[in-house]
């Protein structure tokens, strides 16, 4: 019997030809990263312990992104905890400005590669499983003990294939594809399995559109989510890995506890209802729900070509009056881009507003909380009671398109009905 | 060791952001956010759990963001034991790590009544339900998380591990 991708990174990682679904291992990690909120208790943890020393400082980093630029004093003192310990023990720390959303920023800085075994305090972590690499989302206790052994207890998941077949329609995105899936299985349908995404609709898709499908895989309870490397990594990767890189693919014996197969043909936009992910329906079949805000960008839809297919919905066209529209590019690298490529001129000329890189109102931080009764189109992860602000307002997932579409005319809205 | 108490129910899919709302994320300290453990859920709760420590609770409790906070706030709070259907995986690592007390029973979900008293002997996993006279066994720990429990969680294993092996590094 074969191994999954997921099993032969994890064997790797603890000197081992063959692994099983099930096994307790404490493999060697290669990277371990922690924000704003969850590495305070982290460091905390770290000198309770009487820890003198990180493991490794160059595979350490600290990203401040949830509550930046800072939202009020405590968060200040927060993210003081994280530029402290970063000047003391030389972890990767950036400032703001400079700093991104830490699931797409990572990535784009290299740190993250094909092969590579990551943790990081934030349940999105399983993100980087799109470039090939097993990464799951830890809490602060397991962040301090890998930023001082550089391992960390684990059991070998199962792993899920997901099979795509087939032409995706106008309008449908990976984002679609991912919620569909989501609303197929349910919250708790992959719980601590690996989702392995495959089959030719994978192949096609963008690493924008991967990074998409995997960053909420966790959505679905999963460990990880991960698409096996091809061209469009190693093109991907090639102009950013500061390390090398290793790529694995799934043995065609391998061993899956289930295989599952859609053909996309018959998707249309999706959208998911409050209060949760799995919540799923086609967008047509609820148009026409009024709503107060839209946000485009995330750790799931903050990439160029997200931001790009707003932009290309909002041109000749006006934001509805009723509804303000928050655009936030996942990473500086993202939003000087847009910049050059005057996707901020449209959204500001059409009456958005550019928020800087954070997750912010994704998880009711700030940037766009919502009040009691109001409701919001995000393309965001979550949409739990509460998430976005008073716990009487109401979050709907959908894609960048749907998102646009719907600010246009004030309403839950089918991209087509104003294309 | 056993504990003893009275139960308070919950539903499925209990997510990390109720557990602890984001907006109170800008502390560490376990009593400021176990003041506003599940408080978009129910608003009594912290009240509540003074009375019942136990608490009962269904699918994939957890479920959500990675944050630490939400066991330490139900532990702030005075949780005692979590007995769920199944807990999210990042939660129940949590739990573990922090030395929080948590089974998986389909069945004391089922047949449990809020403010019953239960007791737990977390050595044996035997739950006894004291009202309805009947008792339930829960799935043991693999090996390797029961080795990690007894060790006193993750924190005492990694105490030790600096101590023998990388204090000299």
């Amino acid at each position: 019997m074969g191994m999954t991708i997921a099993e032969k990174i994890l064997a790797a990682h603890c000197g081992k030809d063959k692994i099983e679904p099930g096994v307790f291992i404490e493999p060697q990690i290669d990277l371990a990263f922690g924000n704003d909120i969850t590495a305070p208790l982290a460091i905390e943890k770290f000198k309770e312990w009487g820890a003198t020393r990180v493991f490794d400082p160059e595979r350490i980093a600290l990203v401040q992104d949830h509550f930046t630029p800072n939202k009020d004093i405590r968060s200040a003192q927060q993210c003081q905890v994280l530029r402290d310990f970063s000047r003391q023990y030389g972890t990767n720390f950036w400032e703001v400005g400079r700093v991104g959303i830490e699931h797409v920023f990572l990535p784009e800085q290299g740190l993250v590669v094909p092969g590579d075994l990551v943790v990081g305090a934030d349940s999105h972590t399983c993100t980087a499983g799109a470039l090939g690499t097993f990464a799951c989302g830890v809490g602060s206790t397991d962040l301090a003990a890998a930023m001082i052994t550089g391992q960390l207890w684990m059991k070998v998941p199962h792993t899920i294939k997901f099979i795509y077949r087939g032409e995706m329609q106008k309008w449908v995105t990976a984002k679609d594809l991912i919620l569909y899936t989501i609303g197929d299985i349910g919250v708790d349908g992959a719980t601590y399995a690996a989702m392995e995404f495959s089959g030719e609709v994978i192949s096609q898709l963008s690493m924008a559109g991967r990074f998409t499908m995997c960053n909420m895989a966790v959505e679905a309870g999963a460990k990880a989510g991960i698409v096996e490397p091809d061209e469009n990594t190693l093109d991907w990767v090639k102009m950013r890995a500061r390390r090398k890189w290793k790529l694995y693919r799934s043995d065609s014996n391998a061993r899956y506890s289930e295989i599952k197969v859609y053909r996309v043909d018959e998707i249309e936009p999706q959208i998911a209802l409050p209060p949760l992910p799995s919540n799923v329906v086609p967008v047509s079949q609820i148009e026409g729900i009024d709503i107060d805000q839209v946000v485009i960008g995330s750790c799931t839809n903050g990439h160029l070509e997200d931001l790009r297919l707003a932009a290309q919905l909002f041109q000749g066209r006006k934001i509805h009056s009723g509804v303000r529209v928050i655009i936030i590019p996942a990473t500086p690298h993202i939003y000087y881009q847009a910049l050059k490529e005057g996707l901020l001129e449209v959204f500001v000329s059409k009456g958005a507003v550019i928020s800087p890189s954070t997750c912010g109102p994704c998880l009711g931080g700030h940037m766009g909380v919502l009040g009691e009764g109001e409701k919001a189109v995000s393309t965001t992860n979550r949409n739990f009671t509460g998430r976005m602000g008073h716990q009487k307002s109401e979050v709907y997932l959908a894609s960048p398109a749907v998102a646009a579409a719907s600010a246009i005319k004030g309403r839950i809205t089918h991209p087509r009905e104003i294309s | 060791m056993q504990i003893e108490g009275k139960v308070l129910k919950y539903g499925h899919n209990i997510n990390t952001d109720e557990i602890i709302p984001a907006r109170y994320l800008v502390t560490t300290s376990q009593e400021e956010l176990a003041k506003h453990c599940l408080e978009d859920l129910d608003e009594k709760f912290v009240v509540k759990v003074k009375e019942a420590k136990i608490l009962v609770v269904g699918n994939n409790f957890g479920c959500g963001s990675s944050r630490e906070h939400a066991p330490l706030a139900l532990k702030g709070a005075g949780v005692a034991c979590i007995i769920a259907v199944s807990f999210a995986r990042i939660f129940f690592r949590n739990c573990l790590n922090m030395g929080i007390p948590i089974f998986e029973c389909p069945q004391v979900w089922q047949e449990v009544n809020e403010a019953e008293t239960i007791q737990i002997d977390l050595k044996t996993g035997r739950i006894e339900n004291l009202s309805q006279k009947h008792s339930y066994a829960v799935l043991p720990y693999p090996e390797f998380v029961q080795q990690l429990i007894d060790q006193g969680g993750l924190e005492e294993y990694i105490k030790e591990e600096i101590k023998t092996k990388l204090i000299t590094l």
